[in-house]
């Protein structure tokens, strides 16, 4: 949980654009924006979640922080350092602070290689020296992620998909970073092993004061881990809120259908619940709809929605939205229930809402 | 007789390695115009056995025994060439992987012309329209225009709805769709779930669900199928599984599951340990090396296969703890934990 207020990481109107080209000469006859403008801050020993659906710039966004690849506009700011247009060779020592985890836990490891010498490797790549050799230090992390130190000579074809992910974890883990972005960490994985990734993530968590920037979109698990949570529509940020806040009571209607799309086992509910349906799929990156890139699906787009763009504005003391026209808020002219009523948990996740006509 | 029987069918498939037991005594029977869901984590069986339900290890090296009995015929002793007969007809199946499943140098329309002629003597010009119908019925729209688009022109949701228009073109009577959401995204999932909800009580077809996503059974099954090692280890209707739930396995996913519906657990509760190989399947009880409870059953669940015995109105369970005892537990000590705020 965050006690402090300090930023790690502050990015602003962050964005990537991938050139299309066309032809013999790659003429650019486009872009994908798939991030377009994001601002927000990780506060130290905070999980940020980012969740959205596929084709948001999730993974991009991931990518950007971390430097992987070079934002097309805007600044990332880390530790107080703008690290948006440094050199590969500038960013090598904060390589140390800021590690990735990856979603595939069968491709992200080389084969050919065991797994003490995947996860001794960054020491080696930054020319780390450890007190009783580099060995001695890796079968600590590895006790530490919950392997067999004695798995050291082992390759990662000898493991299951949750023991690789905790090879890919220890890797991050081994130069004592201070902020990890996890990529889809357990998406991959059977229910039964995803629990024990998130209790291992939660518990180093708190062990190693770690900051976590975590990419899912398994609404579900990000609920669970985070602090805070970011949602993303087509390489925007629509509303980002604290956890609890989000998911007790959305206030951008893309949140609000997202969450009344997840599917709960409750046999009970089945029947009662009222349910936003969205319409059609997440329109390109490419051409993005003006304005309000939601108005093309969403069921209380006016006017204006369609001509200006919604500003993210903090509506609610640590709660930003993009939206004209917000949900659960007094101005809401939709059915929408109090914000605080009392009662069931579950339902105040859901608000009602306006169901879609479903053709 | 039920519509579509299983009794005691077994897939095993010998490799270098070994027998894998893929489906190992399951029995299970399902009506016309009901849900069946069937969970399990990966590498349980669940896709062999659909696969086996449709004849599609016929003449392959798989070694099948048992019976499957459809609308009262047997399909384990009928030959590949009449079992590939009611394929399609009798019926059909809806991948997790649309593209895969289609040709990619086809329009979408011409591959559902294809199926519907195979078993429909009419022109092409009628099957074209039957297309066309199907397609719009599915939820695509400007299906007079989208009949002519290749797969790879749809998006995910688009495909899923294609290829689900596909296995309903000549009205199925038993259609199992195989992870049918898994791949697509959360508002296309609620899209395409509520569609074969409203397609099975129009066709009045039998459906078999198949997923490792509990929140989805619980949105469509009538009766919900657990499988563990390539056996049943828990058998119900829907609110027996969710609502009084008598095996450990069982409980593990539920306790793995951060649910939206319900406040915020500190802590998930995994099963501890991986899933078992379908090759050296642990003795016993195939879950005993994983389960907390495997104490408290005198070592029986290290020698002895418990057996699948119903425990009250038709919900079964394979445990050797006695049936209160596994109540108590269910009410006192995993209930209770689920519910934690
Ligand atoms: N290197 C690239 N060149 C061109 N387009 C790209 C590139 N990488 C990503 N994109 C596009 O940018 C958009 C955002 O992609 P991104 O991978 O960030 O999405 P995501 O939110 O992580 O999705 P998913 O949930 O499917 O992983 C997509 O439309 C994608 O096709
Ligand atoms: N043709 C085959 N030859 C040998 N083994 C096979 C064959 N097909 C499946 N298996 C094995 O049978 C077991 C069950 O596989 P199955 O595909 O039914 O799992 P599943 O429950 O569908 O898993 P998932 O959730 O990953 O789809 C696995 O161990 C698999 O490796
Ligand atoms: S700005 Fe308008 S279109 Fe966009 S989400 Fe709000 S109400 Fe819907
Ligand atoms: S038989 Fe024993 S080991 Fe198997 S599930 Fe029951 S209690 Fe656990
Ligand atoms: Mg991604
Ligand atoms: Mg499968």
């Amino acid at each position: 949980m965050s006690q402090s207020t300090e930023s790690l990481l502050s990015v602003q109107g962050l964005e990537k654009h991938f050139p299309i080209t066309k032809g013999l000469f790659q003429r650019q006859v486009g872009a994908v924006k798939a991030v377009d403008g994001l601002t927000f801050d990780v506060v130290k020993g905070e999980t940020l979640g980012l969740v959205g659906e596929s084709g948001c710039g999730k993974t991009t966004t991931g990518r950007l922080i971390t430097r992987l690849i070079e934002p097309t506009a805007g600044k990332i700011v880390f530790e107080g350092k703008d690290i948006s247009h440094m050199s590969q060779g500038d960013l090598r020592p904060l390589r140390r602070d800021m590690q990735m985890i990856f979603q595939d836990p069968y491709s992200s490891l080389n084969p050919r290689h065991t797994v003490g010498a995947i996860v001794g490797a960054p020491f080696r790549i930054q020319g780390v020296k450890t007190e009783q050799g580099t060995k001695k230090a890796v079968q600590e992390i590895l006790e530490l992620v919950g392997l067999n130190p004695e798995h050291y000579n082992r390759y990662p074809h000898e493991f299951s998909g949750g023991q690789r992910q905790r090879i890919g974890i220890a890797r991050t883990l081994a130069l004592k970073p201070k902020l990890i972005i996890a990529d889809e960490p357990v998406s991959a994985l059977d229910v039964s092993i995803q629990a024990q990734v998130v209790n291992l993530l939660e518990d180093l968590q708190n062990e190693l004061d770690l900051t976590y920037v975590v990419i899912a979109h398994d609404l579900s698990v990000v609920r669970h881990i985070s602090d805070r949570v970011a949602v993303m529509y087509l390489g925007k940020i629509v509303e980002i809120a604290d956890s609890a806040m989000l998911y007790k009571a959305p206030l951008h209607p893309y949140t609000n259908a997202l969450l009344s799309a997840v599917p709960v086992p409750d046999v009970k509910r089945r029947t009662q619940r009222d349910r936003i349906r969205l319409q059609g799929d997440v329109p390109s990156p490419i051409n993005p709809p003006p304005a309000c890139r939601f108005h093309t699906r969403c069921w209380k787009a006016q006017e204006v929605c369609r001509t200006v763009e919604p500003p993210l504005a903090e509506l609610l003391p640590g709660h930003q939205v993009a939206c004209h026209f917000p949900e659960n808020t007094p101005q809401d002219a939709g059915p929408a229930e109090p914000v605080a009523a009392a009662g069931d948990a579950g339902d105040q996740g859901i608000a009602p809402g306006v169901i879609n006509p479903v053709s | 007789m039920s519509f579509l029987e299983l009794k005691d069918l077994r897939i095993h498939f010998p490799t270098d390695d070994g027998l894998v037991k893929s489906v190992d005594g399951l029995s299970f029977a399902l009506e016309r115009g009901k849900t069946l869901g069937i969970v399990g984590e990966s590498g349980s069986g669940k896709s062999v056995t659909s696969l086996g339900i449709l004849g599609l290890h016929k003449g392959g090296r798989a070694k099948i025994s048992g019976e499957i009995w459809l609308d009262g015929e047997e399909l384990v002793s009928a030959t590949p060439e009449h079992v590939r007969t009611l394929r399609g007809k009798k019926m059909a199946m809806i991948f997790q992987d649309p593209l895969s499943a289609m040709h990619p140098y086809y329009t979408v329309g011409q591959q559902i012309v294809e199926a519907y002629r195979i078993h429909h003597p009419v022109g092409k010009a009628v099957a074209r329209k039957h297309a066309i119908d199907l397609l719009g019925r599915v939820g695509i729209p400007q299906p007079d225009r989208r009949v002519d688009s290749y797969p790879h022109e749809f998006s995910g949701g688009m495909r899923q709805r294609a290829m689900i228009a596909m296995a309903l073109s000549c009205d199925p009577e038993l259609l199992i769709a195989d992870e049918p959401t898994t791949a697509l995204d959360v508002t296309v999932q609620a899209q395409i779930l509520d569609l074969m909800r409203d397609l099975q009580q129009e066709f009045d077809s039998a459906l078999i669900i198949i997923t490792h996503d509990l929140g989805v059974v619980a949105e469509l099954a009538d009766d919900i199928l657990v499988m563990y090692g390539g056996r049943c280890i828990e058998y119900g209707s829907a609110s027996d599984i969710f609502e009084r739930p008598e095996h450990p396995y069982t409980w593990g996913l539920l306790g793995s599951m951060p649910r939206l519906d319900r406040e915020r657990t500190d802590r998930l509760m995994p099963i501890k340990g991986t899933p078992p190989s379908l090759i050296n399947v642990p003795s016993g009880c195939a879950f005993h090396p994983r389960c907390a409870y495997e104490p408290r059953t005198d070592g029986k669940a290290t020698t002895k296969v418990p057996d699948l015995l119903e425990t009250e109105g038709g919900h079964l369970v394979r445990c050797h703890l006695s049936k209160d005892e596994r109540r108590g537990i269910w009410e006192n000590e995993i209930k209770p934990t689920l519910e934690s705020a």
